[in-house]
């Protein structure tokens, strides 16, 4: 006998085949510090400064990772230390990008990303595991639940985003996180319809 | 019946002091129940999204809300007032002063200028031509038009279009605007110009906003949202 887990869970196998598609963007910290460098020449500090002001919704860079980062670059001849400075605390060495490190990242921003066939859908195993465990309702309150939070966040980004204060690279942002919300909530009620038309669909058999 | 969102209650109240009150409408077209005990509020300055799948009744809520179709049951209360038990002519003049209306299309005259346009509720209520196409200007600067006030509509791209729209809807100063879908036929961008745009007039003015959407992307430009199923409403807020 199929159950409602049953349909529903080749339903969402078949969603995700094929609706669920998404870019994955490989970004480097090397590759963003050499945008930045492009700009001006900095030392590290700066750099970190620079990168937290213009991504604030980015995970804020470790000064470790930075110098890690800022090394690898110049073993490739990507930057260059061009002098140092010293303000009241140590002295700090001031890199510049290269000839090469200009090629390296024009070669990175002509590159397309390829986009990847599948994504992870942690909304479809909650739901599916609810049908498993418990019944329609319980799958059921859980995606509304998780609706209303989706929209609850797109307002947020929805804000930042009509404000006039916020810089182009928050707006960006914003509209990214937006369409992916968007992508979710399409999914979460069509996940929703389904449940309906699934029970009545056994209910008539 | 099924309940589609269980978790969510269908007695839905506004944080604010309700300006705008639907309690148990019904609504037949013929064979077709499109509404079967709605209920819902809007606050003072509250902007409510209305979603739900085509045909859920969503518009036909919207229309009875504003006073444009009568519901064969329940009550639309409006400044204490049951809007769906005054006569014609009561319910024509709150839609001229105190209601104001926007559709997909924003439904020039073709033959006005865009301020005309703008000017032409003020006219109908009897305001003189010069200080109405006056105010009628203020509004479209309101929207960022204020460029367009001589072209014709033929004229303007569908966004320009339906900001002139927004500002005629809001020339009489309603308290409470009805929006159905008014980015339905815009690309994303002028959705977002639009949407914007009503959005900030609406809370500088304190008005109200019944915002009827298939769209996310539009709801979020909401303070709430109201799921219309089957013709029965639901809390879309945990």
């Amino acid at each position: 006998m199929i159950t409602l887990h049953d349909c529903f869970t080749s339903q969402i196998a078949v969603f995700d085949l094929l609706f669920t598609q998404c870019i994955v963007t490989f970004v480097t910290t090397g590759h963003v510090l050499m945008g930045l460098l492009l700009q001006s020449e900095r030392h590290g500090y700066d750099l970190k400064a620079e990168h937290d002001h213009r991504f604030p919704t980015a995970r804020p860079l470790a000064f470790g990772q930075i110098y890690a980062a800022l090394k690898r670059l110049q073993k490739n001849g990507f930057v260059e230390a061009v002098g140092t400075e010293k303000a009241d605390g140590p002295e700090r060495t001031i890199y510049g990008i290269t000839d090469a490190g200009r090629a390296e990242l024009n070669a990175w921003l002509d590159k397309i990303d390829h986009p990847i066939e599948t994504v992870a859908n942690p909304f479809a195993v909650k739901a599916t595991i609810a049908l498993l465990v418990a019944d329609r309702d319980v799958a059921s309150r859980y995606l509304s639940r998780q609706r209303a939070a989706h929209l609850d966040a797109m307002r947020t980004f929805t804000r930042i985003k009509t404000d006039p204060q916020r810089s182009f690279s928050d707006v960006l942002s914003a509209d990214y996180a937006i369409a992916h919300l968007d992508a979710d909530l399409r999914w979460l009620d069509t996940a929703l319809e389904r449940l309906l038309t699934l029970e009545q669909e056994l209910q008539n058999d | 019946m099924i309940d589609a969102h269980p978790a969510a209650p269908t007695i839905i109240e506004p944080k604010r002091s309700p300006v705008l009150t639907a309690r148990s409408l019904s609504f037949a077209y013929e064979n077709n129940q499109a509404l079967q005990g709605a209920t819902m509020s809007i606050g003072q300055g509250e902007i409510v999204a209305v979603t739900g799948p085509s045909g859920s009744g969503k518009s036909t809520l919207m229309l009875c809300a504003a006073g444009l179709l009568r519901p064969t049951a329940g009550q639309v209360i409006y400044n204490g007032q049951v809007v769906n038990e005054m006569s014609e002519a009561k319910r024509s003049k709150l839609r001229r002063t105190e209601f104001g209306v926007l559709f997909q299309f924003g439904q020039l005259v073709p033959e006005l200028t865009a301020v005309e346009n703008v000017a032409l509720p003020l006219l109908l209520s009897g305001a003189k031509r010069k200080p109405a196409l006056l105010v009628a200007g203020n509004w479209l600067e309101r929207f960022d038009v204020a460029a367009l006030a001589d072209a014709r509509p033929t004229d303007m791209s569908g966004g320009q279009g339906q900001r002139v729209a927004a500002a005629r809807s809001m020339v009489t100063e309603p308290t409470v605007l009805f929006a159905d879908e008014p980015t339905g036929a815009l690309d994303a961008l002028s959705s977002e110009q639009v949407m914007t745009q009503i959005a900030r007039v609406a809370r500088d003015t304190g008005t109200s906003v019944m915002l009827i959407t298939h769209s996310a992307q539009i709801a979020a430009y909401g303070d709430r949202e109201i799921i219309v199923r089957d013709g029965m409403t639901y809390s879309g807020d945990a």
